[in-house]
């Protein structure tokens, strides 16, 4: 830690992600500097500011170290007891530790303890919420940058690419390719000039993994791209990072800079002969730029449109030369596996699938927040287990995996232990990890349309598949939402799914039609429903409603004055009437009524 | 005509080109980042700017408005004193985030990309802000507010009105 660590007394830690800067940590951050000012014990310690921990319900997050004692849903009031009760007399406030067990909590606890195989094992975010991101210290006080000396002293680029290879290290932005081979085809080449790209163009709608990984812990990636250097001979390394996250684009940047000063990068690294440095490069906004020849695209300064492959970015990428692509989450594994050794590694996970995968898990479930589990973990051990289950006591219907295009499993697949192969077998994808939960109130063609806008909004219009594709299947779903579903629409939608798998150019319209298709397979008497019946069970499908005002009415008139179609009848004082009929289903009287007097039906 | 403050943000503009095409032998790559300078600097990325930068870069101005059209973050029109983000990913449309969404766009009386008549707000949607725990979430210039009901949605921005009165009158 830092070099005045004689007399660092305790180390707090505050999250400043989103939620709990929402829940005012950075004020507490300032209640705290008073109250140690107070008390005098303002430099026998220091606080941090974490990057998102992931228990984003809980916030806002505090934790007092040593102890890893964690405190939930701290507001200022509750600063001078922590002070005066933990710091000072050395007793923990019982009251407002989160004691559960749940997501993080039991590996802080154990942290250290290598054979801990609990629900959860952190390799990716292993210093996330330990150290202060923006401290290059901190990070080397965990064996940080002793992956670095440990290959540029004892191991031949061979060798480094041999044991990633043997590590069994897939690619965590959601294919699953083997890393380790991707590293031999970039090496193999022989070139003048090649690249190593950081893909943290994390844009798949309730994923946050990436941003975390990198606001937490900034070093671990910026090591794991020196190492793909090293190994694949590259000198030059770029992150690309979506515009839309300015904390983590702020700690990166000190990273580099960091590290850099400290000779890890630049020129002659560690007194080697091996040169390497970072730039950064920022997305706009584009979620088919986490393609990797869109990417590569974009970075050149070009709209971001993918092209056929092959040939592979390994071959022809970044200004036409080699270029290595990795995702965040798996240039974090690798400076583990370096300093572990690869046979550590692949003892986690299954058995084609090794070490672990961070999920962003949110939705309708009771603790949401980052999670990192070895492969192999039941989708029912995260969402019971971990996640406490189904907020208000509903019923679960379906998990979300793989963003826009991944599938949504229905209940008979939560006992599914989670690799790349046995999602893609159940009809979803591993995906960059989001992991929505969804309850009975959602209707899944709605879902399926939800994701489906995504794409269509989202495909650059190069391929006619999807840019066409898309659009019709989106037309036929909101038909089948508004009540004019068509006998034969299901048939279509599977059809032209299939086609665009097929046909369409790159990843996005290839997976496009993946939310559709699986919720057509797990969910069809949904559809049926919709179409036959012109009926949405789970009344979210408003024009499928009928609203219909029950015993609960006073005849105050409210419905009556707003309706604008002139469907509300009765006198004042006596209960009103919705006339079908004239009903254009706005949805007005439901919200202004007082009395829960209207139902949607 | 141009004001001074224009002048100003134009010269910061052209010393940053400047650099940029001092550092690099590729300089057409960082076109994206000469784009958010811009858009940073004048909030929105208007002709005048695009031919400037077509001109000191040169790169034609019809690779230019390829480019900021196609990325969503790139804003071709003047933009509202305050901008709302809504956030419709998939945790928060799960929580009700379209009920909100509509609920805005009644109160404001625009549509998403539009800017109201008094140029007070813009509406915008977002693709996850990645703060799925609070969900529903939107987001008004750099502040987070999550938990929303349509109620608490219209307070907000009730809010904004009011403080931006009382600046007004005082």
């Amino acid at each position: 830690m830092k070099k005045n660590k004689s007399k660092e007394n305790f180390i707090i830690t505050l999250c400043d992600g989103p939620s709990c800067i929402h829940n005012k940590s950075k004020e507490l951050k300032r209640d705290i500097e008073i109250q140690l000012e107070k008390k005098g014990l303002s430099d026998n310690g220091r606080i941090i500011l974490s990057g998102c921990l992931g228990m984003c319900s809980k916030g806002p997050i505090l934790i007092v170290n040593p102890g890893y004692t964690i405190y939930g849903h701290v507001t200022e009031k509750d600063i001078p007891e922590i002070v005066e009760s933990h710091l000072v007399k050395g007793k923990p406030v019982s009251r407002l530790i989160i004691d559960e067990d749940h997501l993080y909590n039991r590996f802080f606890r154990v942290f250290g303890d290598v054979g801990f195989f609990g629900k959860q094992m952190r390799i990716t975010l292993r210093n996330c919420g330990i150290i202060d991101p923006e401290s290059i210290d901190d990070y080397i006080s965990l064996r940080g940058y002793e992956a670095i000396a440990k290959i540029l002293s004892d191991m031949k680029p061979e060798e480094v690419i041999e044991e990633v290879k043997r590590s069994g290290l897939r690619g965590r932005g959601g294919a699953g390719f083997p890393t380790g081979m991707k590293w031999e085809f970039t090496a193999n080449q022989k070139s003048d000039e090649k690249y190593v790209i950081c893909n943290a163009d994390e844009g798949d709608p309730g994923a946050f993994m990436d941003r975390s990984a990198i606001e937490g812990d900034p070093h671990t990636v910026i090591e794991g791209m020196i190492i793909g250097g090293y190994a694949v001979g590259s000198a030059k390394g770029i992150v690309y990072i979506r515009a839309e996250y300015p904390l983590a684009i702020t700690r990166l940047e000190k990273a580099i800079k960091d590290a850099r000063d400290s000779g890890f990068l630049g020129e002659n690294i560690l007194g080697s002969d091996f040169s390497f440095d970072i730039e950064i490069r920022l997305g706009a906004g584009a979620f088919v730029c986490g393609e990797e020849t869109a990417l590569i695209h974009s970075i050149e300064g070009s709209r971001g449109m993918p092209r056929p492959r092959p040939p592979y970015p390994s071959v022809n990428g970044l200004f036409g030369k080699p270029t290595l692509i990795n995702n965040v989450e798996t240039w974090a594994n690798v400076p583990v596996i370096i300093l572990d050794s690869a046979d550590w590694f692949r003892k986690v996970g299954t058995e084609k699938s090794k070490g672990t995968k961070v999920f962003a898990l949110a939705g309708k479930v009771k603790n949401t927040g980052l999670v990192e589990v070895p492969m192999g973990t039941t989708l029912r051990e995260i969402i019971f287990d971990i996640g406490g289950g189904i907020e208000k006591g509903k019923k679960f219907k379906a998990v979300q995996t793989g963003g826009p295009s991944g599938g949504c499993l229905p209940e008979k697949y939560l006992d599914t232990p989670i690799d790349y192969e046995s999602l893609a077998k159940a009809g979803s994808i591993m995906g960059s990890g989001g992991m929505i939960v969804i309850d009975e109130d959602s209707c899944m063609v709605n879902i399926a349309k939800f994701f489906l806008e995504f794409t269509q909004n989202e495909s650059c219009g190069k391929c006619t598949p999807c840019r066409e594709g898309t659009k019709r299947m989106l037309e036929i779903l909101t038909r089948i939402t508004e009540g004019k579903g068509e006998q034969g629409d299901i048939e279509k939608l599977e059809r032209l799914g299939n086609l665009i798998k097929k046909a369409s150019l790159c990843g996005l319209g290839q997976s496009a039609p993946n939310p559709v298709l699986s919720t057509l397979t797990n969910f069809r008497e949904e559809y049926e429903e919709h179409i036959k019946h012109k009926k949405c069970r789970a009344g979210e499908c408003r024009l499928l409603l009928d609203y219909v005002i029950n015993d609960k009415c006073v005849g105050c008139g409210a419905c009556k004055r707003i309706c604008p179609a002139g469907a509300v009848s009765g006198n004042p004082k006596t209960p009103h009437v919705i006339d079908k009929s004239k009903c254009i289903k706005c949805g007005q009287c439901y919200e202004i009524c007082k009395f829960g007097a209207v139902d949607k039906k | 005509m141009q004001t001074s403050l224009e002048n100003d943000r134009m010269a910061k503009l052209k010393k940053y080109m400047a650099d940029v095409l001092e550092k690099t032998d590729r300089p057409e790559s960082y076109l994206i980042a000469v784009l958010h300078r811009a858009q940073n600097l004048f909030g929105y990325l208007s002709r005048d700017v695009m031919d400037e930068i077509a001109l000191t870069m040169n790169i034609p101005t019809s690779h230019i408005w390829g480019v900021a059209t196609f990325y969503h973050y790139f804003k071709l029109k003047p933009q509202g004193k305050h901008s709302i983000a809504i956030c419709l990913g998939t945790a928060c449309y799960v929580k009700g985030a379209g009920d909100i969404l509509r609920t805005i766009k009644k109160e404001l009386k625009i549509g998403i990309g539009e800017t109201t008549e008094d140029g007070f707000f813009s509406l915008h949607e977002a693709r996850c802000l990645g703060a799925c725990g609070l969900a529903p979430v939107v987001m008004i210039d750099d502040k987070i507010y999550g938990e929303l009901t349509n109620q608490k949605i219209i307070e907000i921005i009730n809010n904004y009105r009011k403080r931006d009165r009382k600046s007004k009158e005082g």
